[in-house]
C-alpha cells in the first residue's frame, strides 16, 4: 500500500436531480401482465415499452434490453453501484456504454425490467422515454465546462433541456424519435449530424457579454444521412427553449407517420428545403415565444459546480510511478482549462464495463474526481475530470488494479461497435466483437502511441443503420453478408473520410471487405499513409485530401485506395480457409439472419 | 419445520441470545484457514469441501454427530459466500431429517462491518447421537426432473448466471440468477421483494419448485433458502444439477443465433 493517505471524510456526492418515477414501475409490471395474458395487443404493448426504455432482443421476445438515460452523461458514484447490482441480477454481468451517453442492460428478462425500473429510481436514474418516438437522452460533450475552447459550459442547458421535455406531453408521441446534442466546442461534439445540435456561443451587446447557441438542425445518421443545417448566426439563450418548442411543433405537425424508415425530421427538412423550414421554424418560434413566454422557461441551474479536492495527506509515496503509466497519460488524459486538473477517459471494449470495474469507478469517482461524478461520453466511454495533476499516478495504479488502464482511449485504438449480433435484431454480422478485435490487435501493435493516427477514428455498425456510426468515421464499416457460390461469408462495407466535426461530412464509400480480412485493410491503409505522407500529415487529413480529391501523394482517390485494397477482396474457397466463413466470436460456417427491428417503433 | 420456531432464517440478533444462553450450533461454512483466524464465537468449522467430499447420509451423519448436533441442536450455518455454502450445510442437514437447521441472514463479512463480536477460540465440542430420517421430498433427482419438468405445476429455476443459462440450460427452465436474491446487507432480500419478484416471473405459490445451478447445489441452495424464506411449501434441490445432467445426456436447450458472450467485459 501507498503511504498516502485517503481520509474518507468527504461524502460522495449526491444525485441533484431525481429523474424518476416509482409509479412508472409499478404500472410496467402490471402492462406486461396484461400483455402476457393476451389482453394488450403486441403493437401497443411495443410502444409502452419503447417509451419505457426497453427495447426487443435479437431472435426472442422474452429477453430486452433496458437503455438507462443519463442526461449530458452525469452518473454519480452511488449510481454507478446501483448499475453494477442490476448488471448481475438481471443481467450479463456486465453494463454498455453507448455512444449516445447511455448505459445498457442487455438480456434482461422482460418481466424483471420492472425490476431494474424500481432500483433505478433508488437513486434517481430512468430509462423513460429513452427509446421510441420521443426526445431521446439529451446529450452534452464530455468535456463541457473544462473544455479549453469553449464558450461557457453548456451543461446547465442540456440538464434543463432534459428535464424540461422528460414525460412532456408534447414529445410522447411524435413521428419518430428526436434527438438534441449539445458540445462544448466545434473538435468534441457531434452537433451536425442530429436533429438539434447546439455550440455555446457569446457576443457582446453594449458592452455585455450574451449567451446565446449555434443551433444546427435537421442532421442525423441513418440508412441515409444528412448534415444538419444552421438556423442563424446567434441564438440568444432567452431563445433557446422557444426555439426547441418551435422545432418540436412543426416535426410533430408535418413528419411523416406513415413511412417510418423515412420520417425523421432530417427527412422532412429536405423535402421541404432548408429556406422552407427554417422560414417556418422563425415563424413558429415568434408564436411560441409570445403566446408563451411568461410560463415556460427553462430551468437552468448553472450555480458553480462545488469543487472539492480530495483531501490527502502526503502526496508522493515514494513508489515509482507505475508501469505503462506515461503511455497510458499520453493516450487517456485530457488537460482541462482549468490550471492543474485533468480529465481521464477509460478505454472501455466498445463499451462494456463489468460490475466490478463499475464499483471500481466509483470508489474512483469518490477519491480523485473533485466534481465527485463521472460521465459518459460519445464514444462508448466514460470520463473522470476535475483530476489534479499529481494524482494521475496514483488513480492509473487504481484503474490497473480493476482492469481499466489500457491506454488509447483518446485515440484510433479505441474503435465504436454497436451491438451487431450480440444482441441486436436487424444485425447481419458481429460488428460489437470485431472493434474489440481491431482494439486488441492495435494495443498489441501500440497505434495509440502514434501521433499521426492519434485524430483519426474507427466506427462499425452490423448492418446499414449506422447506429456504430459508421459514416462519421475516419474509417468507417458496416456489416452485411458475401456470398461464395453456396456459402456465405461476412463482409464489412469500408467507408473512409468521415468526420463530425466544423468540416462534417459522411464517409465515402470504397468497397467490400471480408469480416476476417478488415483488420489487415485498415493496416493496409496506414502502411501506404506511412509510406506517403507529407511532413504534417496525420492519417486523417491525409484521407480527407483523397475524398475530397486535393491529393498531393501519389494516392489520388478513393479508386487508389480501392485498388491497393482489392487483393485482400479475394475469396478463398471453404476447403483451403474455414475461418474465413466464420464471424467473429463464432465457430460455425456464417449465415445472415435477422429478426423483426424496431428501429422505427 | 426448519430453524427455530419454524424460521429458515435466522437474524443476527436471535443468534447472539442464543449463543449467550449456549442453546445452538453454529456452523462456519468456510475454509479452515480463515475459520482458524476468526469466527462467530463458538461456532465449529465445516468447509464445504469436507461435506462434499463425501455426502452420504451415513457420511452427513458421521459428520453431524461428531459437531456435536442431535436431534434437537438448534443449528445456524454461515459462510462468507453470499450464503450459497451455507444453504448447502443446511440444506443437506435437512435432507438428513434434522428439524431445526436456519441460515445466518448474513454473511461473515456483514458480521464483522456490524462490529459483532468475533473469536479465535476453536471450542472442543462432544460427539452426540442423532437418528437418519431421509425427507426426498425436499430433494430432486435427475430421473425426477426429467420426469416432473414438463407438468404445469412444476417449475425449474436454474440460479447460474445470465450468460451460462443463455448457453444451454434444462429445457423448460427459467433463469433467476443468484445475484437477484441478495439485498445490499443481507444474504436475501426482504420478503416483499423476493415474493414479488416470482409474482412478476409467474410463480405461483402453489407451484412445485426445483432449483439447480452449476455443478454442486450452492448457489440453488440459496435460491432453495430464498423461496423457503417467504415460506413457498414445495421446493426441492435439484442437488447434483446442471453438471449431473450434461454428464448424464440429457437434453439441453441453448438461446440460438446470438452472440452475447462477446457483450461480456470479462
Ligand atoms: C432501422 C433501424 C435503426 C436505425 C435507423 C437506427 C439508428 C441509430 C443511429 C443513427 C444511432 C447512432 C446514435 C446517434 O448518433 O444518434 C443509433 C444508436 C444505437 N442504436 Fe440504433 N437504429 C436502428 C435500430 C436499432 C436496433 C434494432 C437496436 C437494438 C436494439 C439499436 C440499438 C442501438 C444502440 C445500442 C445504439 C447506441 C450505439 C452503441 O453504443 O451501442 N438500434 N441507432
Ligand atoms: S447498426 Fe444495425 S446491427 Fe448495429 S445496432 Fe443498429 S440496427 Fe443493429
Amino acid at each position: 500500500m501507498s503511504s498516502t493517505v485517503v481520509k474518507p471524510v468527504r461524502d460522495s456526492k449526491a444525485p441533484k436531480i431525481n429523474w424518476a418515477r416509482t409509479e412508472e414501475a409499478e404500472n410496467f409490471a402490471k402492462t406486461v401482465k396484461l400483455f402476457r395474458q393476451g389482453k394488450i395487443d403486441p403493437d401497443s404493448f411495443r410502444r409502452f415499452r419503447l417509451q419505457n426504455g426497453a427495447y426487443g432482443t435479437r431472435m426472442t421476445d422474452d429477453y430486452a434490453m433496458v437503455r438507462i438515460k443519463l442526461p449530458a452523461g452525469e452518473i454519480y458514484p452511488n449510481q454507478l453501484e446501483k448499475l453494477a447490482h442490476l448488471s448481475e441480477a438481471f443481467s450479463i454481468g456486465s453494463a454498455h456504454v453507448s455512444t449516445r451517453q447511455n448505459v445498457q442492460l442487455h438480456w434482461v428478462i422482460l418481466e424483471d425490467v420492472s425490476e431494474i425500473m424500481r432500483s433505478l429510481a433508488d437513486v434517481g436514474l430512468t430509462s423513460r422515454e429513452a427509446c421510441g418516438n420521443a426526445v431521446r437522452n439529451v446529450m452534452c460533450s464530455p468535456l463541457a465546462g473544462v473544455c479549453g475552447e469553449e464558450e461557457f459550459d453548456a451543461t446547465p442547458y442540456a440538464i434543463a433541456t432534459a428535464k424540461f421535455f422528460l414525460r412532456n406531453p408534447l414529445n410522447q408521441a411524435l413521428p419518430r424519435k428526436f434527438k438534441f446534442n449539445f458540445t462544448c466546442c466545434e473538435k468534441h461534439g457531434m452537433v451536425r449530424m442530429t436533429d438539434v445540435g447546439l455550440i455555446p456561443q457569446t457576443r457582446s451587446v453594449g458592452g455585455n457579454t450574451q449567451r446565446g447557441f449555434k443551433i444546427f438542425l435537421g442532421g442525423g445518421l441513418g440508412n441515409k444521412s444528412f448534415v444538419g443545417h444552421q438556423l442563424e448566426d446567434f441564438t440568444p439563450e432567452e431563445d433557446l427553449l422557444y426555439t426547441s418548442i418551435a422545432v418540436l411543433r412543426i416535426f410533430d405537425r408535418l413528419g411523416d407517420r406513415k413511412n417510418t424508415a423515412r420520417n425523421r425530421m432530417r427527412y422532412l427538412v429536405d423535402q421541404m428545403g432548408w429556406e422552407k423550414f427554417r422560414n417556418l421554424v422563425l415563424k413558429e418560434r415568434a408564436i411560441v415565444r409570445a403566446t408563451q413566454s411568461v410560463v415556460v422557461t427553462l430551468d437552468i441551474d448553472d450555480a458553480p459546480a462545488k469543487i472539492s479536492n480530495p483531501i490527502r495527506i502526503s502526496g508522493s509515496d515514494g513508489k515509482s510511478v507505475p508501469d505503462g503509466f506515461s503511455r497510458w497519460r499520453k493516450s487517456n488524459t485530457f488537460e482541462q482549462k482549468q490550471n492543474g486538473y485533468h480529465s481521464v477517459s477509460l478505454t472501455l471494449e466498445a463499451g462494456d464495463i463489468t460490475a466490478n470495474q463499475l464499483r471500481a469507478l466509483a470508489d474512483v469517482c469518490r477519491e480523485f474526481s473533485a466534481e465527485g461524478y463521472a460521465r459518459t461520453g460519445f464514444l462508448q466511454d466514460m470520463l473522470i475530470r476535475w483530476v489534479p495533476e499529481s494524482d494521475l499516478a496514483q488513480l492509473y495504479s487504481r484503474l490497473l488494479e480493476a482492469g481499466l488502464a489500457n491506454p488509447g482511449s483518446l485515440t484510433m485504438v479505441h474503435p465504436v461497435g454497436c451491438s451487431g449480433t450480440t444482441s441486436c435484431n436487424l444485425a447481419l454480422t458481429n460488428s460489437h466483437r470485431l472493434a474489440k478485435e481491431i482494439q486488441r490487435k492495435f494495443l498489441d501493435l501500440k497505434l495509440d502511441e502514434d501521433n499521426d493516427l492519434r485524430d483519426s477514428n474507427i466506427k462499425i455498425s452490423g448492418c446499414p443503420n449506422s447506429c456504430g456510426q459508421h459514416e462519421i468515421a475516419t474509417i468507417g464499416f458496416f456489416g452485411g453478408g458475401g456470398r461464395n457460390d453456396k456459402d456465405m461469408y461476412p463482409v464489412y462495407q469500408l467507408s473512409i473520410g468521415g468526420r463530425s466535426d466544423g468540416e462534417t461530412m459522411l464517409g465515402v464509400n470504397v468497397l467490400r471487405i471480408p469480416a476476417k480480412r478488415v483488420i489487415p485493410a485498415i493496416l493496409k491503409i496506414i502502411e501506404t499513409f506511412k509510406a506517403e505522407r507529407r511532413q504534417n500529415d496525420t492519417l486523417k487529413s491525409w484521407i480527407h485530401k483523397i475524398v475530397t480529391g486535393h491529393s498531393d501523394t501519389s494516392t489520388k482517390s478513393v479508386a487508389d485506395i480501392k485498388k491497393i485494397l482489392l487483393p485482400l477482396t479475394v475469396v478463398p474457397s471453404a476447403a483451403e480457409d474455414k475461418d474465413f466463413y466464420a464471424d467473429y466470436g463464432s465457430d460455425s460456417s456464417y449465415h445472415t439472419r435477422t429478426g423483426k427491428g424496431e428501429c422505427a417503433a | 419445520m426448519c430453524g427455530l420456531n419454524g424460521k429458515p432464517i435466522m437474524d443476527a440478533d436471535s443468534l447472539r441470545s442464543l449463543l449467550r444462553d449456549n442453546s445452538i450450533r453454529v456452523i462456519d461454512v468456510r475454509r479452515k484457514e480463515d475459520y482458524k483466524k476468526d469466527h462467530i464465537p463458538k461456532s465449529v468449522n465445516l468447509p464445504l469441501a469436507d461435506l462434499l467430499s463425501d455426502d452420504t447420509p451415513e457420511r452427513v451423519l458421521k459428520l453431524a454427530q461428531s459437531l456435536g448436533i442431535d436431534d434437537q441442536t438448534p443449528v445456524v450455518a454461515y459462510d462468507d459466500t453470499f450464503g450459497a455454502l451455507a444453504s448447502r450445510v443446511a440444506w443437506t442437514l435437512q435432507y438428513l431429517g434434522h428439524r431445526d437447521v436456519s441460515l445466518l441472514e448474513m454473511t461473515y463479512t456483514q458480521w464483522k462491518t456490524l462490529g459483532l463480536e468475533t473469536d479465535s477460540n476453536e471450542p472442543s465440542v462432544g460427539t452426540k447421537t442423532h437418528s437418519i430420517a431421509l425427507k426426498p421430498e425436499i430433494m430432486a433427482t435427475a430421473d425426477y426432473l426429467e420426469k416432473v419438468k414438463e407438468n404445469k405445476n412444476v417449475i425449474v429455476i436454474d440460479n447460474r448466471e445470465r450468460l451460462n443459462y443463455l448457453e444451454q440450460h434444462i429445457p423448460g427452465s427459467i433463469n433467476i440468477p443468484y445475484r437477484t436474491l441478495a439485498s445490499e446487507d443481507k444474504i436475501l432480500r426482504p420478503k416483499d421483494e423476493l415474493k414479488r419478484l416470482l409474482q412478476n416471473r409467474g410463480i405461483s405459490d402453489n407451484a412445485e419448485v426445483i432449483t439447480y445451478c452449476g455443478s454442486v447445489g450452492t448457489l440453488s441452495g440459496l435460491a432453495y433458502y430464498a423461496l423457503k424464506s417467504i415460506d413457498h411449501p414445495n421446493v426441492k434441490l435439484y442437488v447434483r444439477s446442471f453438471k449431473e445432467w450434461k454428464n448424464l445426456n440429457k437434453p439441453i436447450v441453448k438461446q440460438e443465433n446470438a452472440d452475447y458472450w462477446d457483450l461480456s467485459a470479462e
